[in-house]
């Protein structure tokens, strides 16, 4: 049985890889680089929110703010390797439990 | 019918890679759910009518953002199978956030305020994707599309100031001592004879300053 493709469908979908992602996080202990992917994925989930209602109300704005997202996931991204090679550089792994500077 | 199957299909797709992503062990393995992810996300959004935004996903996170990331796999030299898993202590906390926030997000989504049939407006004599989003972009957003400029410079002169180290016996420009020097220590007037050139000759004044770190 197929029902009509409604905002409603895109907005369950989205929260679910939203929540995927931060699954990822929460229970991902290993590795720094699969957070990051991670994070990746909770952003694409918000723009896919943006995109499906920009289409649903044929307004043009969430496409716009899905843009932004994009350039923020980019400069995100590059910061965050970036302190990944530092870490790697600095304690020679880059396992989570190795930042324990603060005894979090 | 036909696209709420092909939007079926990009979904599960969305959803195969997200979970190789969290699942994989090995980053690479991530990677390529990674791949597969955003793939499928530029497929949607080319059904939702962005293509303009589709094609730049590709662009930017399978060309930009994924060579990246295995850039950096490549330089780490990590065992990545001998990392250890603390995964378990966390699973019933984990999995209690996790499930919450899915079923707040569901039930928001379901039977919230956006659980109101909206239709879709009839998509004639509208302009292309393109055109719309640049009249809007540079127009009503040009100030933020401005400082999303600003946003990626911030990010390019942070990675580079965050991952740059001085090494010793590298010799870089010193651009003051370049203007300070004045004409009687970088030139020399000689007259060489002919048939002879300048020979052992070298330059009276000149003397090579340190060489600054």
């Amino acid at each position: 049985m197929f029902y009509m493709l409604t905002l409603s469908h895109v907005l369950t979908f989205s929260a679910l890889l939203f929540t995927l992602g931060l699954a990822g996080i929460v229970l991902n202990r290993r590795n720094i680089i699969a957070i990051l992917m991670c994070i990746e994925l909770m952003l694409l989930a918000v723009s896919i929110n943006l995109v499906g209602t920009s289409y649903f109300r044929a307004d043009i704005a969430g496409q716009i703010v899905s843009m932004f997202i994009l350039t923020v996931a980019a400069a995100e991204l590059a910061i965050g390797l970036a302190i990944v090679t530092l870490f790697f550089r600095n304690r020679g792994t880059i396992e989570i439990d190795a930042a324990d500077l603060m005894k979090g | 019918m036909l696209p709420d199957l092909i939007f079926a299909l990009f979904a599960t797709g969305i959803l195969v890679g997200a979970g190789l992503i969290i699942a994989a062990r090995n980053p690479m393995l991530g990677m390529l759910g990674m791949l597969v992810t955003f793939v499928n996300a530029a497929g949607l959004f080319i059904l939702f009518g962005a293509e303009f935004l589709g094609l730049l996903l590709i662009m930017v996170y399978l060309g930009a953002i994924a060579v990246m990331f295995l850039f950096v796999l490549m330089t780490i030299d990590q065992e990545f199978f001998q990392l250890k898993d603390k995964g378990r202590a966390y699973l019933p906390l984990g999995l209690i956030t996790v499930g919450v926030l899915a079923a707040e997000f569901i039930l928001a989504a379901n039977f919230g305020l956006f659980s109101t049939n909206i239709t879709v407006l009839p998509a004639t004599e509208q302009p292309q994707n393109i055109v719309q989003i640049g009249t809007v972009l540079f127009t009503t957003y040009a100030l933020p599309f401005q400082l999303s400029g600003l946003v990626l410079l911030t990010a390019m002169v942070g990675a580079i100031v965050l991952t740059h180290r001085p090494r010793p016996g590298v010799r870089r420009q010193s651009i003051t001592q370049q203007v300070l020097r004045t004409k009687n220590e970088g030139l020399t007037m000689t007259k060489p004879k002919t048939g002879q050139g300048l020979g052992t000759q070298t330059a009276k004044h000149w003397k090579p300053k340190s060489v600054s770190k």
